[in-house]
């Protein structure tokens, strides 16, 4: 019989779901989001997510080429980051943008931390954060959903918002008015046929992703509904108890996409429950902070750019009762 | 029905098809059967018979030594032909090896005992000493210490486990199936001997008949519930099963004892039968041989001692067509893989299974992406992949600080982690290098 057994350590199975298994359903679950964009934002779309997906791809590709190590491209994390950071720019960013980005995603953000898994900051909203800086203009120069050759600008929901002013209670009647003037009713925003970035206008369509996600196992449900239930609480509570006003803010912006995608990514978020739920209230609370009393129309990015910070010491300090643990 | 379970755990491939309806047969008896002297933690046995002595079935070959340690009969009749260090699984063991005669002709020591109701709890525990039983459910901790706990401990309740949680294994399902009387008359003999007045026989709802025989079995008697727990891997872990029948957990670092726990294997319980009411010592057991791999997948009586190479041959040997790449002495989640088949069972011997080259290939481990998969399914609760980062950098005090020892080994945490990583490994070895650090600490202590 044989004579060459191979020997190892208990377990002798394993799962079949490995890391690009758990990507190819992330991927899946940004497909309807994917296909909106498409929708809305035709030829621009398009080439601004391939621009963003070739990218990412490619540098990763090659600084494991330079760096000589095994390529990782095959676990499919950076074609999410790549997809992840067209989400987050607007349709019709020049090409060389788009690249710049990615490129800042992967290399700086990821690889040169370690590669997956060592980040500390999700690499897509890290490289939005570096173009909005960089590029300020370009990056705000909204394309109106189904425009096709000719860019013509639109503000988002968001920005129409913030020009009824910041604070009190009279702001939200006078934000809702301002939508209300550039027509843009709620079941725009929640179809997705509004300005804005590629993947953040279709609210149902990522809720369909991240129910997907939810069911097969990937993400569990507790850090984007924390997020997304808290960030409209308090919308509602500190923005002039408007209950329509808040609902406008829920549906715009990306709360959806950052909630659902972006705040659960594995690497940046923390391990146990209750440390989730702590760090997506932090979010939460900052995204509000920022929209409402901020300077600036959109607290997403931000909010969970600066709770992934935080989760070091989340992790540190929340830790699960071991089992047969004496009770304090 | 709500079915009983604890939290966390993991949903492996069952594999019991191959196995699970095939009845009950006895090997073939061996020529020679090599029988381990150690064949658990504690002391090994003494050998108490010499080389060219005649022995008969059933006699005792080997003498306990110390508190944990358990005696040793011979499987065969026939005559001993060496004493020697032979193979065993997961390492080496001096042998007493006996070349069979074939003519089962039992030891007069053999005699019934009576009945439960006209023996007292020390003569059970004895019994059960004499014997040789272990727990059968792979550990082979020998059961006398077990039944017999501390004065100051209060036992409440005796749970078998007939879970069989471990992918692959059939053998307590079939024994459940075909002998529940032993298994029930096993758990009335250990509620004795505990002085309990409540018996659990736990077993997952894919054994149905399982159930329905252990029921019909215990219907007669009141103070023994067979309970329906669901089906999950570490089900049949002693603390999880506790867990899952009484809601009761077990304090970190204690044993079951502590609320009021015993637990044994189902096995175990109808090896204390057949010792009450036959006279019979743990000789022979349940071993299941299966695997994508062996042509004829069984659940095979075999003699402590028999080589794993016989046992095969038994079930056709090795499928056409399949490379045979990994051999496995239990199931695929706790077993120890074994690097040749020259090598005998002991009491412990559970299952034999092979699996093919695809599923034996170790997997690269690439970066931990902190899913957190781990720590979701972890039965103890703990952060595998913290202790096991820890661990490979070599950092055992952080690695105890995340509770390393609360590990109870199942492998969850390795079975699901995407990134395939060697979490379980690492994690055993950070308790080695603690549990070194502890008998180091403790004997500096007695100085």
């Amino acid at each position: 019989m044989n004579n060459k057994w191979i020997v190892s350590s208990s377990p002798h199975i394993r799962t079949n779901e490995d890391t690009s298994y758990i990507m190819k359903q992330v991927l899946i679950a940004l497909l309807p989001a994917t296909i909106a964009g498409l929708y809305y934002f035709r030829v621009r779309g398009a080439i601004t997510i391939i621009a963003c997906i070739l990218g990412a791809v490619l540098s990763e590709f090659l600084y494991c080429k330079i760096t000589k190590k095994e390529s990782t491209i095959n676990d499919l994390s950076a074609v999410v980051t790549g997809l992840l950071l067209a989400f987050n720019v607007p349709a019709g960013l020049p090409i060389w943008m788009c690249v710049f980005g990615a490129i800042f995603s992967i290399i700086v953000v990821k690889m040169l931390f370690g590669g997956i898994g060592f980040n500390f900051l999700n690499p897509a909203l890290a490289g939005r954060a570096f173009l909005l800086a960089s590029f300020p203009v370009a990056m705000t120069t909204w394309v109106k959903p189904g425009a096709n050759a000719d860019a013509i600008t639109a503000a988002t929901p968001l920005s129409y918002m913030k020009l009824g002013g910041s604070e009190g209670a009279g702001s939200a009647a006078n934000a809702l008015n301002h939508l209300h003037q550039a027509n843009i009713s709620l079941s725009d925003m929640f179809l997705g046929n509004i300005g804005g970035t590629i993947g953040e206008t279709c609210t149902v369509l990522l809720l369909i992703g991240g129910v997907y996600l939810v069911y097969k196992g990937i993400i569990s449900y507790v850090m984007p509904v924390t997020y997304i239930v808290l960030a409209t609480v308090l919308t509602f509570l500190f923005g002039g108890m408007n209950f329509e006003f808040a609902l406008y803010q829920a549906c715009a912006g990306g709360l959806f996409l950052g909630g659902i995608f972006m705040l659960t990514d594995y690497t940046t978020s923390p391990m146990t429950k209750k440390g989730q739920i702590i760090y997506a209230s932090i979010a939460a609370i900052l995204a509000v902070c920022i929209r409402l009393f901020g300077g600036y129309p959109e607290g997403v990015s931000y909010s969970i750019l600066f709770a992934n910070c935080l989760v070091p010491l989340i992790d540190k300090y929340v830790n699960n009762r071991v089992f047969g643990e004496v009770r304090k | 029905m709500k079915l009983l379970t604890f939290k966390g755990g993991i949903h492996p491939p069952y594999g019991k098809e191959y196995a699970n309806k095939k009845p009950i047969e006895k090997a073939a008896a061996p020529a020679t059967v090599y029988i381990p002297l150690q064949q658990h933690i504690g002391a090994p046995a003494k050998c108490i018979v010499e080389v060219g002595e005649e022995v008969k079935l059933g006699q005792k070959i080997g003498e306990a030594q110390g508190f944990v340690s358990s005696n040793i009969h011979s499987s065969v009749s026939g005559v001993v032909k060496a004493i020697e260090v032979c193979g065993v699984p997961g390492g080496s063991s001096t042998c007493v090896i006996i070349e069979n005669d074939f003519k089962e002709e039992l030891h007069p020591s053999i005699q019934p005992h009576g009945e439960i109701e006209s023996l007292s709890k020390e003569e059970i525990i004895d019994i059960v000493k004499e014997a040789g039983i272990v727990g059968m459910g792979g550990a082979t901790f020998p059961n006398h210490v077990k039944i017999a706990p501390p004065p100051d401990s209060n036992a409440e309740f005796v749970i078998l486990n007939g879970a069989e949680c471990e992918p692959y294994l059939t053998a307590d399902d079939r024994l459940m199936v075909e002998h529940p009387e032993l298994v029930v008359y096993g758990l009335r003999a250990l509620m004795k001997a505990l002085d309990v007045k409540k018996g659990f026989i736990g077993i997952e709802v894919n054994k149905p008949e399982a159930i329905e025989n252990m029921v019909k079995a215990a219907e007669a008697y009141p103070e023994i519930e067979v309970v329906s727990l669901q089906v999950k891997y570490p089900e049949g872990a002693e603390k999880q099963l506790i867990y899952a029948c009484t809601g009761r957990e077990v304090p970190s670092g204690a044993l079951p004892i502590a609320v009021g726990a015993v637990v044994d294997n189902v096995a175990t319980a109808a090896a204390i039968a057949k010792a009450i009411k036959f006279g019979m010592p743990l000789v022979e057991r349940i071993t299941t041989v299966t695997g994508p791999c062996i042509k004829e997948p069984k659940n095979l009586v075999t003699k402590v001692g028999t080589k794993f190479n016989e046992i095969i041959e038994q079930c056709g040997g090795i499928k056409e067509g399949v490379t045979a790449s990994k051999l496995i002495a239990g199931g695929p989640m706790m077993g120890l893989a074994q690097c040749t088949d020259d090598i005998s069972t002991n009491k412990g011997s559970s299952g034999i299974l092979i699996l093919d080259d695809k599923m034996a290939k170790a997997p690269q481990p690439q970066n931990c992406i902190k899913c957190g998969r781990c720590t979701d399914v972890c039965p103890a609760f703990l952060q595998p992949l913290f202790i096991s980062a820890y661990s490979l950098k070599n950092d055992f005090e952080q690695a105890e600080k995340h509770r390393a020892m609360d590990c109870i080994e199942c492998g969850s945490c390795s079975f699901i982690c995407p990134a395939r990583r060697l979490l379980l490994p690492s994690i055993r070895q950070a308790k080695r290098e603690i549990g070194a650090k502890r008998r180091k600490a403790a004997a500096a202590q007695k100085k």
